[in-house]
């Protein structure tokens, strides 16, 4: 299953033309915004713009009601706190389609999902619940990989027994007297599951990046980051004090060029060489759905002397036969990642995140990560939740349930991202990546999207700018494999029809992969802090 | 039409110019017109090449540098790499490297950490409702307990809105980069906690620091800065400026001075951010923080934030003030957009010690006597100062005399702490990472008070204090 060339719709067979270094076809794409598509959405971008100009001035001259919240009457010869142009965007686009965002949920996240109903009566500036709540929702919207978000099971068994023994929080940091016993035996777990020689195990996912990367660089070292790394990355690196340069997203030319320019040119006005270079990469982009492409970017590592930091926030257990992330999905030895990061919350169902590498590098953040000093550890039901699910991923705990739900994650992604192109939607990323981005490009289509979709009871998450570039918004689908195949067909039905009702389906199958689009040498920027 | 060849066209006018304009001119339009064919014709210049070096030379380059190491080695005595094994829950008896002792490091200050109340809410949350994770915040992860978890304590806290994070650290260091940014001046205090340096440093504001609780050197500050403000009125009124202070002070135990604060505040025009971390659920009548302790109004006070890690003894982090300021941070507190949110079962605990908290008030006054208790009784230790308020659960030991470097002093205590340790009672050093804190404070040990300890067991620990610092230190 895993060695056959897959076929795209267009019939052609992308392979990477550095095929000595992948095992298996790499087949990623993302197809130009059609030309027409994009002047579309400019003008509608526009329109909103004038409309809340036009709405603005109304409210300034109170022929409308005003009806954000504003400062206190004591305090109203301060400083204004927020500038009136920051918060345009939020007042004017945001507020229009707000209800598609932060529903409230009454269940378990899982493949289903109970929503409460909420209305509003005023364009969205407040809700009311109503009090009924919509069941059954099919939840495409969701991180929950490998289905550990479920009701029942060994994992709220054992989770259970912990609480009772140790109670919901810690009260104190690692290095004083917050290292418990299950810390131990959790980092041990993950450091067998990675295959590494050590882990060590933090209560945030984005609190490890960002303060874990300032304890590993510093001023006069180089980060190699890509163009769309997470919030949690940047910020990481920002703190570090130490000079960031950006690649092209996946554009291992674009790469090369930055690592050769640094070595033979040393810092930017001292021209004193690096003290070390590191390079920041995520297993899959979530944004996009891509995945890193590893073996090159190894090879350059390797060439070129420099340290990896791979961030397997998505990828830890969707990608690889075993789940064991995007190293085991190229084949790739562990030892070749210097530092393996990774979060507990999208597949294992809990919370916190991890680093992994070699006993040195565990030892030097025990000792000096601002996360071991300053931070309380991890809550024992949530490391209880993490070791269940890692031992029925790894097959520890005698039943074949993990693996079994690995593989009906890939077919899950399989089946669903071919049908949505057979369809005709344009679809970003690999083929094999869980998260489906489906291009909706023009504003007023996010917000119907989102809505057309709750009233045929499947949630999906959409996506717009900032998050995006302003003309690439997207709905975004994370398949998981608790979706069952009535599931999936029951929503690619519905997708199907609210893609004809709101002309989504733009593709015109001349996929363009990225490795072809030629590397533009003017612009790579540089960002000294 | 024949005089309209092309030839005719071209030579006759040439001709008469060569026949009528002066020499010079010639000669200078012949020069003008060479300089313009070899300009066409020359290579562009290119900016960006900025050295001669050859693809060879460049290789060789490649091939020498070698970097540092990934992390340099640890030695493996180091204080900080070897930490105490608790099996076990962290409660009021606590089981450290094997030994039994009476707890006095964990920050479990009203005793909520085991408390049976909160446990079997948990639990038959658990069996309702199976979550003990979550997902994206923005994204289907917003349950109906975070929303009763918000409300609930903005009302205990007298507020208008609350917002939850899932993470203690995070919550300052979210909060203040969502307001202050580059070109923002803050007022901070040496004193303050790592959190608030990390939200500082990555706000990219201007930091102004004033000394330790002394008002003086701070409307020194804001006088400076507002004649600065008088030379450039322009920038001045779209200059924001925050005053951070924390309401009990981790690091040294102190209480900030609210009342002045709020003077200087209404004088010159800056905003209060309020860090309640540990004087949440310890200070005033009902646990309401320093506001509280004070008598001031909440409304004053632009941000309070707490983390609920210590007496509430859960996971996570909140922050209450004005929907005004709150709601801000849904779209731009990096730390609520970018990250999961808190699993339901965490804030279903904090709930129920919220519950508690409301329900026995007199809880307060019962933690107030204990630490004043054990204040006085570590007085007159010799060898050792104590360091924070009376009323402060949290206290410091600290050396009254250095032994001359950092290092040594650290071992010193350690030997102090260990001599405790062996004798049942645990106790911990307080830890920072010497190289990044702004102002590093002195070595010490932490003492910390929780409602469960009994007055023998306080005066168990005072007096086994006085004889490690005896048999240590003299």
């Amino acid at each position: 299953m895993l060695s056959e060339p897959l076929p795209c719709s267009c019939g052609l067979n992308h392979i990477v033309h550095n095929g000595g270094l992948y095992k298996r076809p790499f087949n990623e794409a993302f197809e130009e915004t059609p030309m027409l598509v994009a002047v579309l959405t400019y003008v509608g971008y526009g329109v909103l713009t004038l409309f809340g100009y036009l709405r603005d001035f109304m409210r300034q001259w109170k022929i409308e009601k005003c009806q954000n919240a504003t400062e206190r009457e004591e305090q109203k010869d301060f400083v204004p706190l927020y500038q009136d142009f920051e918060n345009f965007y939020n007042r004017n686009l945001y507020m229009r389609i707000r209800d598609s965002w932060n529903r409230p949920i009454c269940s378990v996240p899982g493949a289903k999902v109970d929503m409460m109903e909420r209305v509003s009566h005023d364009y969205n500036w407040t809700f009311t619940y109503t009090g009924r709540v919509i069941k059954d929702i099919i939840n495409m919207g969701s991180y929950n990989y490998l289905g550990f978000a479920q009701k029942a099971g060994t994992c709220q068994e054992a989770a259970a027994k912990v609480l009772s023994q140790y109670g919901a929080g810690v009260c104190s940091t690692r290095q004083e007297m917050g290292n418990l016993d299950k810390h131990e035996e959790l980092e041990k777990l993950v450091a067998r599951f990675l295959g590494v020689e050590s882990a060590m195990a933090y209560g945030m996912g984005f609190a490890t990046n960002s303060m874990n990367i300032p304890a590993l660089v510093g001023k006069g070292c180089l980060i190699l980051s890509d163009e769309l790394n997470h919030a949690s990355l940047v910020l990481g690196a920002r703190l570090s004090g130490a000079t960031i340069r950006i690649f092209k997203h996946n554009n291992m030319q674009s790469l090369e060029k930055l690592l050769k320019d640094a070595i033979v040119h040393g810092q930017p006005r001292t021209r004193r060489p690096w003290k070390k270079i590191l390079i920041l990469v995520e297993g899959i982009y979530s944004m996009e759905g891509s995945i890193v492409r590893l073996p090159e970017v190894i090879a350059l590592k390797k060439k070129y002397k420099s340290y990896l930091y791979l961030d397997e926030a998505h990828s830890i257990g969707a990608l690889g036969p075993s789940g064991r992330g995007v190293v085991e999905y190229f084949g790739l030895s562990p030892e070749d990642v210097d530092v393996m990061m990774g979060t507990f919350t999208k597949s294992f169902g809990a919370a916190g995140g991890y680093i992994g590498g070699k006993k040195e590098l565990i030892d030097y953040l025990r000792t000096y990560s601002h996360s071991a000093v300053y931070a309380t550890s991890l809550s024992p039901p949530v490391v209880e939740q993490i070791i269940t699910s890692m031992k029925c991923i790894m097959g520890e705990d005698g039943t074949n349930v993990g693996k079994a739900r690995v593989q009906q994650l890939a077919e899950n992604t399989r089946y669903f991202r071919r049908r949505l192109k057979e369809m005709g939607f344009i679809i970003y990323g690999n083929e094999d990546s869980p998260v489906v981005p489906l291009m909706l490009y023009m504003p007023a289509k996010i917000g119907a999207f989102g809505r057309e979709m709750l009233k045929r009871n499947i949630g999906v998450v959409v996506v717009g700018f900032p998050a995006t570039p302003i003309i690439e918004s997207r709905a975004r689908f994370c398949l998981s494999a608790a979706h069952t195949k009535e599931m999936l067909d029951t929503a690619l039905k519905e997708i199907n029809e609210v893609g004809d009702l709101l002309q989504l389906k733009y593709s015109r199958h001349r996929l363009v992969p990225l490795l072809d689009r030629p590397f533009d040498e003017t612009t790579y920027e540089e960002t000294e802090d | 039409w024949e005089s309209f060849l092309p030839s005719q066209v071209l030579v006759q006018p040439v001709q008469l110019i060569c026949l009528y304009a002066p020499a010079y001119h010639l000669i200078l339009e012949g020069i003008l017109i060479l300089w313009i064919i070899r300009l066409l014709f020359s290579k562009t210049y290119k900016l960006q090449e900025r050295s001669d070096l050859t693809p060879k030379e460049k290789e060789e380059l490649i091939e020498e540098w070698q970097p540092e190491p990934l992390v340099p080695p640890v030695p493996k005595d180091h204080p900080a790499l070897n930490y105490n094994v608790v099996s076990g829950p962290p409660t009021h008896i606590i089981t450290v490297n094997g030994k039994e002792c009476i707890n006095f490091a964990s920050f479990n200050f009203l005793g909520l950490l085991d408390n049976e109340k909160v446990k079997v809410t948990m639990i038959a949350f658990l069996i309702r409702k199976q979550v003990n994770y979550l997902r994206f915040l923005h994204f289907f992860s917003q349950i109906d307990v975070h929303l009763e978890l918000e409300e609930r304590l903005a009302k205990f806290m007298r507020t208008e809105e609350a917002i939850i994070y899932s993470y203690g650290f995070a919550t300052i260091a979210s909060a203040i980069p969502a307001y202050s940014k580059r070109g923002d001046i803050v007022f901070v205090d040496e004193a303050a906690c790592f959190a608030i340096q990390k939200g500082l440093q990555a706000s990219r504001s201007n930091i102004k620091l004033f000394k330790h609780n002394d008002m003086a050197d701070l409307e020194r500050l804001l006088k400076e800065q507002e004649t600065e403000d008088q030379k450039n009125p322009r920038k001045a009124r779209v200059t924001r400026r925050f005053i951070v202070v924390e309401g009990l002070y981790m690091n040294t135990g102190d209480v900030c001075p609210l009342p002045e604060l709020i003077k200087l505040k209404y004088k010159y025009k800056v905003r209060i951010f309020l860090e309640e971390s540990l004087s949440f659920g310890v200070l005033g009548e009902h646990g309401r923080g320093i506001t509280e302790h004070f008598g001031i109004n909440i409304d004053d006070i632009d941000l309070i934030s707490a983390n609920m890690e210590n007496s509430l003894a859960s996971i996570g982090g909140f922050c209450c003030g004005r929907s005004f300021i709150i709601d801000h941070q849904r779209l731009s507190g990096q730390g609520y957009c970018f990250s999961a949110s808190l699993p339901p079962l965490l804030a279903a605990a904090a709930i129920e010690a919220l519950n508690i908290m409301e329900d026995n008030p007199d809880i307060f006054q019962t933690l107030r006597a204990k630490c004043e208790r054990i204040h006085e009784l570590l007085q007159g230790i010799s060898g050792l100062k104590v360091v924070g308020e009376s009323f402060s659960p949290a206290l410091h030991l600290q050396l009254e005399e250095s032994c001359g470097s950092r290092e040594n002093d650290v071992k010193l205590l350690k030997r102090v702490v260990d001599y405790c340790m062996n004798s049942g009672i645990a106790l911990t050093q307080a830890r920072y990472l010497e190289k990044e804190e702004k102002c590093l404070p002195p070595p010490s040990i932490r003492v910390v008070v929780t409602v469960e300890q009994t007055e023998q067991e306080l005066d168990k620990a005072a007096s086994l204090l006085k004889e490690a610092a005896q048999s240590v230190l003299n």
